[in-house]
């Protein structure tokens, strides 16, 4: 055991003391020792795992096993990433199709969430992933698909399938309305300002009674409905076939994803898409290089926003109810985990940190108190020891380590 | 009440508002100059500070400790709040910010961000979800100037406030430290050269603008007479106006900007409908990034830096 490391261990052990046990102490107006020393303890408790797992990683018998069982590792690994990636996405989108066969329904609800979660975290990655503009208020884009279904159904009484490309322009406009003001600004005053701009629309929405109900929100929008030629009592007819049922909303949901997935997919390797790369990593150098930066950057807020739009509008038919507190601040913070601990601009690891941040509280309801507890910390620890994300996009990854491998000092300002 | 009693009341509570947005408002700017990184944790830290109050306060009461030593129960709420939000602070500054000081710009916000939600979840679950009531023991005494009520605990809060900014002030301006934080603020490549522990230095500045962030939140606790663990968020906003508004990286200029939103919204309340307040101070902040990104009083920002 090497002495640093256990110095540190006290120190730290300390320090959280002192952080910890006043404020989980004293609840109330009396101290509880034994919460807060249980949450102390256990902390320390993995403060210690830490500190004997380093020291066996260190010792000579580990060592001489990991080298023994090396080449083992290796063939696994190799004969894994030979499987082509169609077969993955293959078995992932029948496992996706075939989940509310064998769910209850409140699992296949926890699936369209976890459904909604992904393709607003894809449209996220527009924004934040590919142009790498911060965008703290994206569920604000959420919230105008969300409303503007609900006021065209409720005022005009038009469908659904009319209002998805109506939101989805209403929701590009929003989108370039909160882009040009912040054309010129860059990394913490974009966070600031499109957190602002976030609160600003839902405050608007409920605080403007008379068109928004306030924070009563709007009710009583219709389902989603499928209209398709049938023989009825007057002969053949149209029949109009509401999707009330929870199956129906979920393959509905699942037929938006699939669409984001490559709607999504295709852009990343378009040309605007290496156009927004180009940006993202120098917008000096991309403008003069001929890119059109100011249109490219009011595009990629209006392609977020729109794709946000879209499942706002679903989300609005499905509960057939809105209100401005399902767009606080928290949520677009939730949709940013997503992206972030995905990894940046990587589809796969957006849709598997989806179905982790999204399901997994779901199941085990008594987590959700430390739900976004857990969020934040992971978002602090991501960001500390594993930047790319979970499944690192490939050509993300390859920037990474290009950055390591020369002079990483240079870089430090570029981001 | 007349017409001028209505404006001494608004005046005061202006006062106060703005001496509150201030104190947290020099938190950014301070962190901001040197390390160029918006503390999004801030928010949460002074409302650290609000309910460590909270905490001493209620443990003080319970010995009998406030009706016997009234100046030292002020000076131990106040002390406490101040020091354990200076070790957070600190805490958070190792943890989350210092790896990250050569990364891109995006992952240090990320981080901040993901502390900000973790340690207002955190005091969600050790505080609970519900306003919690400050002790009162300020009081209600005091005197009246034209029909216009001012008790002496306004009264307090505001010289308080005003004595810490003055006191920050002359640090920064007069102490080794101090001069330290500003060479470093300029230029941290030359600082280090001329033999500046850097790592010192922004140590303390964590240490001192949450510090003045937790009284604070002391402040607001005993003036309005609850904390909620989600307070932070809004005052973090409207701080962070402040600052851009007067400028960021300028001392004076985070309490010029305070005290502007301050009146501001003072004014706005009372005279137009107040649940719009929120909106204008958003807009506000917005329109100076755009107009006038450098603020009142900053130096000129060159563009990278916006």
């Amino acid at each position: 055991m090497a002495k640093a490391d256990f110095k540190k261990f006290i120190i730290y052990s300390l320090f959280l003391g002192i952080l910890i046990l006043p404020m989980v102490g004293f609840p109330g107006r009396s101290f509880e020792t034994a919460r807060a020393f249980t949450i102390w303890g256990g902390i320390v408790g993995i403060l210690a795992f830490w500190l004997v797992s380093k020291t066996v990683r260190r010792s000579d018998m580990y060592q001489r096993t990991a080298a023994h069982l090396a080449p083992f590792r290796n063939t696994v690994s190799r004969k894994f990433s030979k499987f082509p990636t169609k077969y993955y996405i293959l078995a992932l989108i029948i496992a996706v199709a075939a989940y509310p066969l064998l769910a209850d329904n409140y699992m296949i609800d926890v699936g369209i969430t976890c459904l909604i979660y992904i393709v607003l975290g894809l449209g996220l990655n527009i924004v934040v992933g590919l142009a790498g503009l911060l965008d703290l208020g994206y569920i604000a884009f959420y919230a105008v698909g969300a409303y503007s279904y609900s006021l065209l159904n409720l005022h005009f009484g038009i469908s659904f399938w009319l209002a998805l490309p109506i939101g989805m322009v209403i929701g590009g406009i929003f989108g370039c309305i909160i882009g040009y003001p912040t054309l010129k600004m860059r990394g913490d005053y974009l966070a600031i300002v499109t957190m602002g701009f976030g609160e600003i629309i839902r405050l608007v929405l409920n605080n403007w009674d008379k068109l928004t109900k306030g924070p009563n929100g709007l009710l009583g929008m219709a389902k989603p409905a499928v209209v398709y030629p049938a023989f009825t009592e007057s002969g053949l007819g149209w029949v109009v076939y509401s999707l009330k049922s929870l199956h129906a909303l979920y393959y509905l949901m699942f037929i938006i994803a699939v669409l984001t997935v490559i709607g999504v997919r295709r852009l990343d390797n378009s040309r605007i898409g290496r156009a927004w790369v180009a940006i993202r990593e120098d917008e000096v150098a991309a403008e003069l290089s001929g890119v059109p930066t100011t249109w490219l950057k009011l595009l990629a807020y209006a392609m977020g926003a729109a794709f946000a739009s879209v499942v706002g509008a679903f989300f609005a038919a499905k509960l057939s109810y809105t209100n401005p507190n399902f767009f606080i601040f928290m949520e677009s913070c939730i949709v940013l985990c997503i992206v972030v601990l995905g990894g940046v601009g990587s589809i796969p690891g957006i849709i598997l940190a989806g179905i982790i941040l999204i399901a997994v509280p779901e199941i085990f309801r008594e987590l959700q108190n430390y739900r976004m507890l857990a969020f934040g910390l992971a978002m602090a620890a991501m960001m500390v020891l594993r930047p790319e994300g979970l499944i690192p996009a490939s050509r993300r990854k390859r920037e990474l380590h290009e950055t390591d491998q020369f002079a990483p000092e240079d870089l430090k300002d570029g981001g | 009440m007349d017409n001028a009693s209505f404006f001494i009341q608004q005046l005061i509570n202006a006062i106060f508002l703005g001496s509150i947005f201030s104190l947290i408002a020099l938190g950014y700017t301070m962190v901001y100059g040197i390390i160029e990184l918006i503390n999004f944790a801030h928010g949460e830290l002074f409302t650290a500070g609000a309910f460590i109050g909270i905490i001493v306060l209620a443990a003080l009461q319970n010995i009998g400790f406030v009706e016997t030593h009234f100046v030292l129960t002020l000076i131990l709420v106040f002390g406490m709040a101040m020091a354990y939000v200076a070790v957070l602070g600190v805490a958070i500054e190792q943890v989350a910010y210092k790896p990250l000081r050569k990364a891109s710009r995006l992952a240090a916000i990320l981080s901040a961000l993901g502390m900000s939600i973790f340690l207002s979840n955190g005091m969600m679950l050790s505080q609970g979800v519900s306003d919690r009531a400050y002790p009162a023991i300020l009081g209600m005494d005091g005197f009246s100037i034209l029909d216009a009520r001012i008790t002496y605990g306004q009264i307090f809060i505001i010289v308080l406030s005003l004595v810490l900014m003055v006191a920050l002030n002359m640090f920064v301006n007069w102490s080794r430290l101090g001069k330290a934080m500003r060479a470093t603020a300029q230029n941290q490549t030359m600082a280090r050269m001329l033999g500046i522990d850097i790592d010192r230095t922004i140590r303390a500045t964590f240490m001192i603008g949450p510090a003045l962030g937790a009284a604070a939140g002391v402040m607001v606790g005993m003036y309005y007479g609850s904390v909620r663990f989600d307070m932070g968020f809004i005052y973090m906003i409207k701080a962070f106006a402040a600052a851009i508004l007067g400028g960021i990286g300028s001392i004076p200029g985070a309490v010029l900007g305070g005290m502007i939103i301050g009146g501001v919204e003072v004014l706005w309340s009372a005279f137009l409908p107040s649940e719009w307040k929120d909106v204008t101070t958003f807009v506000v902040l917005i329109l100076v990034l755009y107009f006038r990104p450098s603020g009142i009083l900053g130096e000129h920002v060159s563009e990278s830096r916006v």
